[in-house]
């Protein structure tokens, strides 16, 4: 009990203390995450009229980050498991960092969902036993059952990994018993999470521009461009300012994730345009919307165009081996494009537009209100608050700054 | 799962009873708290308040379906309570249970129909719905254009490819493509109207829509908590107080007939329709989803719903399906008859006929 409690309290000091750079970031967020709370509550108590959402589009700015914290959580694994599946002692090590954004990215999530929800204070309804689950019929509880083990999943693998690390007893054979299986489950579940929030979308048949097949695959491979290209920024992070040794390889590995999975999502994309535009039927109508606007409503337009165009103009720069290998520099600044490129993509054409035409022929713009895009930040902000303590703390106990002394000095 | 059983069976269930004392024993001075924001919202400051007590009851109670009788009992004098004192008015919450062997059926004539929206209005008035902030309007009047006039012999040579081998009218792609040729293609349709349009408009057609009470109803299969279900009757309810607010339910339908509570309902007390039924027209709370139900507190007396009862034309007609003689019986014998999205495969019981 002593070494839990010591645990936590090294761990909790190392992660908030550092330069200056550091703790004006933490307060930076500290603050949006204060003023947050105003706009959250005034949602809680108003109910979601104070956002854009109306009957004809239903789902709002929550919900598009919702898919997007998925995206990264489920990426996650990809730093976790070359070190498990293919033995790469460069990353083994670093697997915990990769759980640690997996499990902070899904309640990041939940989070949203909390947001999204119009009675969250009724949530108990969804408790096994409490409350009564339409299993196994409704996706979204399948979903919530995977997000859920995902993030308990995760949520033991880094405590123990991080523990037995502080107190020196790491063991990498009594391990293999009970450990290693966890972490391979972790791996599976990861794509999981991923389908089944897929799932939740192409499981409505009235939404055209969802019910498509490539849906989940469109999504791994958006995984797969938005989640390393935070690793790699949080790794360029790691190596410049602390003492943990992240090898070139690492990043190499990530930027050629990244490089093909955004090949992977403009094949999807083209195959889901032809499909849709060659017979150009009622189903194509929602991306008529977006590709050229209705009658005067465009404002979906210039994003559509400006994200494909992102994607392929990321994807060339990543095969060029002076941006790839710019690592202080043009990796990083890509890396942010192409993030920012996902995000953007989940509400501007991925969510609203699907709404337009409604199934009475309705043709509606969506416009985000002020709390809501606060509330979006809080969410981020309390999303990457934690982020950033974990993975501080992370690695000071993996470069051995951070361990359990045993209380000689007391005695 | 054998929830059908359990929702037809009504009988006292243990398991439910075990949940809600596990939930009585997390103590209701905290389920207080909580709902202090919510539920209770909707009592006015300077009334007596009902009490925190029935505020956090009602946030404890399962789902109706699967209560006890006396748990229904408490449940249904909780509402009354609450609803007589926000509105000032002796407000009744009927728990009158479904008819026996039958299968409710709605028909529209959409020759007779002259958009008149009456039945909206009705409806509003019937069924509680919030007036203003949001406005919501259970059946939506579709306003289609007639047709045919579009085609010129201007566009004759307009067509794709401009010229070819074949001659230079088009071969591929007709110049006069494009066109509404009315049919029930939302494509054209438009919903929204000015108060002092004069109807019907000659170059148009209209088709009320509201929920097609489906026998396959996707919005059922979408609800992660079963709070909205299909009744014995084949109506689609919800349990206003079970819902979670998420809105999976208005993704599945395709019929975009349900309506969420976005804000906290403004329904007027001196408007308000004191006669309720708890999964009919009681006044709804912030956050929760609501939609057509036939009328439930109508239809379950034998009485018609409100919309038809409106319908200056008598383009309405609503029945039991499984009885031969029935005004909905005869109509499919009888008339064109079809269904709004076939496609969707979602088996409505509103058919829409002609003549």
């Amino acid at each position: 009990m002593k070494k839990i409690l010591s645990f936590v309290a090294d761990f909790g000091s190392y992660a908030i203390n550092g330069g200056t750079k550091y703790k004006a970031w933490l307060i930076f967020l500290l603050f949006i995450i204060v003023t947050g709370f105003y706009t959250a509550y005034i949602q809680l108590s108003e109910g979601l009229i104070v956002v854009g959402a109306s009957d004809q589009v239903p789902m709002e700015l929550f919900f598009a980050n919702f898919i997007f914290t998925a995206h990264v959580a489920a990426a996650a694994i990809l730093v976790v498991a070359p070190g498990y599946f293919y033995h790469r002692k460069d990353m083994k090590e670093l697997a915990v960092i990769g759980e640690i954004i997996a499990m902070v990215f899904v309640a990041t999530g939940i989070t949203f969902i909390l947001f999204h929800m119009g009675r969250p204070d009724r949530l108990w309804h969804m408790v096994p036993f409490l409350g009564y689950l339409n299993f196994p019929n409704s996706m979204l509880v399948y979903d919530t059952i995977v997000l859920n083990v995902y993030l308990y999943l995760n949520l033991i693998g880094i405590s123990y990994i991080l523990y037995k690390k502080y107190v020196g007893e790491f063991d990498t054979k009594a391990l293999a018993r009970w450990f290693t299986p966890v972490i391979y489950l972790a791996i599976i579940w990861g794509p999981l999470i991923h389908i089944c929030t897929a799932f939740v979308l192409s499981s409505n048949a009235r939404m055209g521009a969802w019910s498509t097949a490539v849906m989940p695959f469109g999504f791994l491979a958006m995984a797969g461009a938005s989640g390393p290209s935070l690793v790699i920024l949080l790794f360029l992070l790691i190596r410049k300012y602390s003492k943990l040794h992240i090898n070139d390889s690492v990043i190499d590995l990530m930027s050629t994730i990244i490089g093909w999975s955004l090949g992977i999502i403009m094949l999807v994309f083209a195959a889901e345009y032809f499909t849709a535009l060659y017979s150009n039927t009622e189903h194509a109508a929602p991306l008529n919307y977006s590709m050229f606007g209705h009658n005067g409503l465009n404002m979906y337009v210039p994003w559509f165009w400006g994200t494909v165009v992102t994607i392929v103009v990321s994807f060339v720069a990543i095969l060029n081996p002076k941006i790839r290998k710019s690592y202080d520099r043009w990796l990083p600044i890509l890396c942010v494009v192409i993030f920012l490129a996902i995000l953007m993509e989940k509400p501007m054409m991925l969510v609203f537009p699907a709404f337009s035409p409604s199934p009475l022929g309705e043709y509606t713009e969506y416009h985000p209100t002020f709390i809501e895009l606060y509330n979006v930040v809080l969410t981020w902000a309390v999303g990457f608050l934690s982020l950033t303590l974990l993975v501080k703390g992370a690695v000071g106990i993996l470069t051995g700054e951070v361990k359990y002394s045993k209380p000689v000095d007391a005695a | 799962m054998s929830d059908d059983r359990a929702e037809t069976n009504n009988k006292k269930d243990d398991v439910t009873t075990s949940r809600r004392d596990f939930l009585k024993n997390i103590g209701i001075a905290g389920a207080s708290t909580l709902m202090a924001g919510s539920a209770s919202a909707g009592v006015p400051a300077d009334s007596p308040d009902p009490d925190a007590e029935s505020t956090a009851a009602e946030w404890l109670q399962g789902h109706f379906v699967l209560m006890s009788e006396e748990d229904k009992k408490e449940a249904i004098n909780r509402l009354e309570k609450r609803y007589t004192a926000k509105y000032d008015k002796k407000t009744t919450v009927a728990n009158t249970p479904p008819l026996e062997g039958v299968l409710f059926g709605y028909a529209l004539n959409i020759g007779k129909c002259i958009g008149c929206r009456r039945c909206v209005h009705a409806c509003v008035q019937e069924n509680n719905q919030s007036r203003t902030n949001p406005v919501i309007h259970w059946i939506q009047v579709m306003k289609i254009p007639k047709g045919n006039f579009a085609f010129t012999a201007d566009k004759l040579n307009d067509g794709y490819p401009k010229s070819s081998a074949f001659g230079d009218y088009g071969v591929q792609v007709g110049g006069n493509a494009y066109a509404p040729v009315g049919g029930l293609a939302t494509e054209h349709a438009q919903s929204y109207y000015s108060a002092d349009e004069m109807v019907p408009d000659k170059d148009y057609f209209y088709v009320p829509v509201q929920c097609q009470q489906c026998e396959k109803p996707p919005c059922v299969k979408a609800c992660p908590v079963r709070a909205t279900f299909r009744d014995p009757n084949g109506v689609v309810v919800i349990d206003y107080n079970w819902c979670i607010g998420c809105r999976m339910c208005q993704l599945a339908c395709p019929y975009q007939a349900r309506r969420f509570n976005w804000g906290e309902p403004n329904l007027p007390p001196e408007e308000m329709n004191p006669k309720t039924h708890y999964f009919g027209n009681r006044p709804r709370m912030r956050g929760v989803m609501e939609k057509c139900t036939f009328c439930v507190q109508r239809t379950r007396e034998g009485r018609n719903p409100a919309c038809l009862e409106a319908c200056p034309v008598g383009a309405r007609k609503f029945g039991n399906l499984l009885d031969p003689e029935s005004d909905v019986r005869k109509i499919l014998a009888t008339k064109k008859v079809f269904r709004f999205k076939e496609e969707m495969s979602t088996y409505p019981k509103f058919f829409y006929y002609i003549g």
